[in-house]
């Protein structure tokens, strides 16, 4: 059995404006030990699923339906007591921005404390100790000093290890990873992922890791689901979606990654921009950009389906399966890509 | 020298660190920029590339005269601008043009489009105010955007089309040198790929040349012809695109290279990435000899963390500041100087 | 640290002579006749030059300041007040407990009441409680304290004869010849005065609460703590309300200095002795040395209490504290 299981997953938000239909039908499992690359560009509804799923939305405007079984157990039937009591000790989650997702005047030691005292009946000393190994698991130099620090006297890379090691000091079975590296330089984005590579084969964590990088997708995730505008689009274990994507959206991303390894002179451009939540477009919501569109496209809202030279490639997009096999290769001749 | 646009000499750039109760006294000084020199030809890009703290922004900011150099010189078109006053930098700034990272915040809120990208037109008195009009309507055109919005507030526009705005504003007065600050990094990767069209369009079309600063290697080497690569106020490498992501010279560059994560997950897993030790040091303290020894996994005790490398030349433009240079790329087991777990197989 | 605060001491210092320096300028400004004043009414020309012989108000400015510092620094003494020859000292040192008791007492009413209105509109927004409290802060904010005195004073005293009206009861020793005295009739006499006193105070700082928590609230930190499976309630005092209540520390020290200064209507609608009323009497009597007094006094409160609250803050900011 999975041990994340998302069915039809909805999310949607109550604004001034009207209600913005965040997350619109989303369904994907996670195993032990596996990692699931969630990709897509802002405002596709990546993060949105992660906070619904642990429960962190704001209940005042939000509502969510569908089902998220976590180890035979539905997070979002369950009260907000048994989501607290998940949440950083079953499931943890560590954010973006490593600046400001630790509290400034607390101390390192304090709130790798706080996250053991909440889900473990120990001592403050025996919570101490843990909080020290932890930080010198991730690579913190001197824990048994550095632990009554404070944020502002760490760089951004160490802190975000901090954050890696407050989510992973009570051993989670998932940890979700929204745009973990997103913010940090592309040496200390490689340390990270070296590091969140290596806890996950000590400890077997599953992996949720969402980002917009296609490349930090390619090195750590074995499936891949690519989001756009609050619907999963295609999913595929990760060689094939690189190999042979079958969304024109997926094509239009891949094709528009400037390369360094390979000479191209024009990218292959997606026109317009994402569309507004608010009022999505009518069928398929990539239509209006889509360069293939049908008749069908602007009416009916395609779904899901395998394809067929391999079950676990799935795309939700009305083109024929000519048009599927042979477009990749021809976009992205020359990239390496698509190819098959 | 006559096909050399910009002309950048031992530029340096120190920002002052006082101390003192009452009467505040220089101690140090944050070595921002420190001794960086490179050429740029008319119709060229050359993309400047390193992470938070290599100085590339501040140096950009030198170059335009935002910020005055505390040494060097900075010669454009033949002039030496380095220590032009504001008066006289005025015309110069009609050829050297900006476009800055953040679409959102980089176009005045209040104003509307047609009067932002007109500005610059404004400003330097070129034109009536109905040449003005059908020339910032031509230009929102050019950059592909309607130029019936030419009323509209930026708030109106999403961020890749404040961005084109951004450009068409840099375009205005018809400079020759645009220099673009990480002008994608905070658009999403469809719409950075229009982007990047579209300035590669521009400078077809007008002959213009580009300083373009950005931490995405991939970026870089898409649109750039040659590549600077900076580390800690210091060049590292210079060279010819191709020249530099396939034979890197520099120890940095190869630990650049190899840690950008590369879309192909064959590729990227059968890679040996080098992964670096620790952080980037503060430019306020800069280690002895090489910036880059205590990271570097070819550093070699006695001469690296005691004498500064120059800038050795490998042919073609390509220059590299190392003592111990990389002899091959990719980099093997035996390259690496100094035992430690800096290289890691993947 | 210790740099920061040894700063921070030395301009409170300069700051002390930069007032009192502008403040006896003022004065010396001022088109009134001191020596006549300090003379008296029936005085003769000789007898008002002879006063300004004595309290050297022939002398050069720089001068006449040097020995008002002196006095000031080597006796500890303000002079003596133009109208009764009373040490300025006294007079200034019989006000302050009065105002000192209006202000604190009205600073504990007022984040009485603004902590928990504040917390919870911005824990609750446009619930009932948060709309309640923004019409408040509305009516609090527009209304003069001297309508909202002579108000209350009608109604609560007058009318309904719950409270005394005017008057002010010693805490501890009564003076010879006052009518009440001890703690209960002090806070009997007082009740108004806080209310009427506070209620300004309590609409800006609720607004201001209110906007602070609204603030931390979405900081990304609460959301961390969230993820880790922290309860709401420690949410909110570990991560929300210290980080938010810290500026609110520096503005209440800033408010309490300044109302030390004299708080001039309230003391004025209920007859409170205090360092206000009694700077309204000075003004009217053009009585200089009392107003210099008592404007040094405020001074001094205002810079001592600035000086409080920045240690205060530096020491709850670790970011401060450890730079």
């Amino acid at each position: 059995m999975a041990l994340l299981e998302v069915r039809d997953l909805r999310t949607s938000f109550k604004t001034d404006d009207g209600i913005v239909q965040a997350v619109d039908g989303v369904s994907f499992t996670v195993d032990r030990n596996q990692t699931l690359g969630i990709v897509g560009e802002s405002g596709c509804g990546k993060s949105v699923t992660s906070l619904t799923i642990m429960g962190l939305n704001n209940p005042r405007n939000a509502t969510s339906s569908g089902q998220a079984m976590f180890d035979g157990e539905d997070l979002l039937a369950a009260s907000q007591d048994r989501l607290r009591e998940l949440r950083g000790q079953k499931i943890a989650m560590i954010f973006q921005d490593p600046m400001t997702s630790l509290n400034p005047v607390k101390s390192l030691g304090w709130q790798l404390s706080e996250a053991v005292l909440l889900h473990n009946d120990v001592s403050k000393k025996e919570a101490r100790d843990r909080a020290v190994t932890a930080l010198g698991e991730v690579g913190i130099p001197k824990p048994g000093k550095r632990v009554d620090d404070y944020p502002h006297q760490f760089s951004g890379g160490m802190r975000q290890r901090v954050m890696i090691a407050m989510a992973l000091i009570n051993e989670p079975d998932l940890l979700i990873a929204d745009e973990p590296t997103t913010a940090l330089d592309v040496t200390t984005q490689a340390q990270i992922l070296e590091l969140m590579r290596r806890l996950q084969a000590k400890h077997g964590t599953a992996i949720i890791m969402i980002t917009h990088d296609l490349g930090v997708i390619a090195e750590v995730a074995d499936d891949v689901v690519v989001m756009y505008a609050g619907r999963a689009i295609e999913e595929a274990p990760v060689d094939q979606i690189y190999a042979a994507p079958r969304h024109p959206y997926t094509w239009g991303l891949l094709g528009s990654l400037p390369r360094m390894d390979v000479d191209t002179d024009r990218l292959v451009q997606v026109p317009g921009q994402p569309p507004s939540l608010l009022n999505p477009p009518a069928g398929c919501r990539f239509n209006p950009r889509c360069t293939y569109t049908m008749d069908r496209c602007r009416v009916e809202m395609p779904e899901l389906a395998a394809s067929p030279a391999s079950a676990g490639h799935r795309d939700a997009c009305f083109l024929d399966e000519a048009t599927k096999s042979r477009e990749p290769g021809r976009l992205l001749a020359g990239s390496g890509m698509g190819a098959g | 020298m006559s096909d050399d646009l910009l002309v950048v000499e031992h530029l340096q750039k120190y920002f002052p660190i006082t101390e003192g109760i009452i009467f505040q006294k220089q101690v140090a000084a944050v070595q921002a920029v420190d001794d960086v020199s490179f050429t740029i030809g008319r119709g060229e890009t050359l993309g400047v590339v390193g992470e938070s703290g290599c100085g590339k922004s501040t140096m950009a900011r030198c170059i335009a005269r935002l910020l005055d150099p505390t040494g060097g010189k900075i010669i454009f078109d033949g002039v030496d601008i380095t220590n032009l006053s504001r008066a006289e930098m005025r015309p110069v700034r009609r050829e050297m043009m900006m476009v800055f990272q953040d679409p959102y915040a980089s176009l005045n809120a209040r104003k509307r489009v047609g009067f932002i990208v007109g500005e610059p037109l404004e400003v330097h008195g070129i034109g009536t105010d109905t040449e003005r009009k059908r020339r910032v309507q031509e230009l929102l055109e050019i950059v592909g955007l309607n130029p019936e919005h030419y009323n509209r507030f930026p708030h109106e526009f999403s961020g890749g089309q404040r961005q084109r705005i951004g450009v068409a504003r840099a375009l205005a007065a018809n400079p020759k040198l645009i220099i673009c600050d990480e002008p994608v990094s905070a658009l999403d990767v469809s719409v950075q790929a229009q982007i990047l069209n579209l300035l590669k369009d521009l400078q077809r079309e007008f002959g213009l040349t580009y300083l373009f600063i950005a931490h995405d290697l991939n970026v870089v080497r898409h649109i750039s012809d040659r590549v600077l690569v900076m580390y800690l106020g210091k060049v590292a490498e210079v060279g010819k695109g191709r020249a530099l992501y396939d034979e890197p010279k520099h120890p940095y560059t190869g630990a650049l290279l190899s840690a950008v994560p590369i879309p192909n997950p064959q590729l990227g897993r059968s890679r040996k990435a080098i992964v670096l030790e620790g952080d980037v040091p503060s430019p306020m303290n800069p280690p002895a000899g090489c910036r880059f020894h205590p990271r570097c996994p070819r550093h070699r005790e006695g001469t690296c963390d005691v004498e500064e490398p120059a800038l050795r030349s490998f042919g073609d433009g390509h220059e590299a500041a190392c003592h111990f240079p990389l002899e091959r790329w990719p980099m093997t087991v035996e390259d690496v100087r100094r035992p430690s777990d800096a290289v890691v197989a993947s | 640290m210790a740099r920061y605060l040894v700063r921070r001491v030395l301009w409170a210092l300069f700051l002390f002579l930069a007032v009192t320096v502008v403040t006896y300028v003022i004065f010396f400004v001022t088109p009134a006749d001191p020596a006549r004043l300090a003379a008296g009414q029936g005085a003769t020309p000789e007898q008002v030059q002879e006063v300004a012989e004595k309290l050297h108000l022939n002398d050069p400015l720089w001068k006449q300041y040097g020995l008002f510092l002196k006095q000031l620094v080597v006796e500890q003494s303000l002079g003596e007040s133009f109208v009764n020859r009373r040490d300025v000292n006294d007079i200034v040192l019989a006000a302050a407990p009065v105002t000192a008791s209006l202000v604190f007492g009205g600073a504990v009413f007022w984040l009485l009441l603004s902590l928990p209105v504040g917390i919870i509109s911005a824990i609750r927004p446009r619930s009932l409680i948060d709309r309640a409290g923004m019409v408040f802060v509305l009516v609090g904010v527009s209304a003069h304290p001297v309508w909202i005195g002579l108000i209350f004073a009608y109604f609560f005293g007058y009318k309904w004869g719950l409270t005394p009206i005017t008057g002010y009861c010693d805490f501890i020793n009564p003076s010879l010849g006052a009518q009440c005295g001890g703690p209960v009739q002090w806070a009997y006499h007082m009740i108004l005065p806080w209310l009427t006193f506070m209620i300004l105070f309590a609409a800006l700082y609720v607004r201001l609460i209110r906007a602070n928590v609204m603030e931390t609230m979405n900081e990304d930190y609460v959301r961390t703590a969230r993820a880790k499976g922290a309860p709401e309630g420690q949410v909110m005092r570990s991560h929300i309300l210290r980080n938010s209540l810290l500026p609110v520390i520096t503005i209440l020290g800033m408010d309490i200095g300044l109302a030390l200064g004299g708080a001039i209507f309230t003391e004025s609608i209920y007859s409170l002795p205090g360092l206000g009323r009694q700077i309204l009497v000075s003004y009217e009597n053009f009585d200089l040395p009392v107003i210099l007094g008592i404007t040094v006094f405020a001074t001094v409160c205002i810079i001592v209490f600035n000086l409080v609250v920045d240690i205060v803050y530096a020491w709850f900011d670790p970011r401060i504290r450890l730079s």
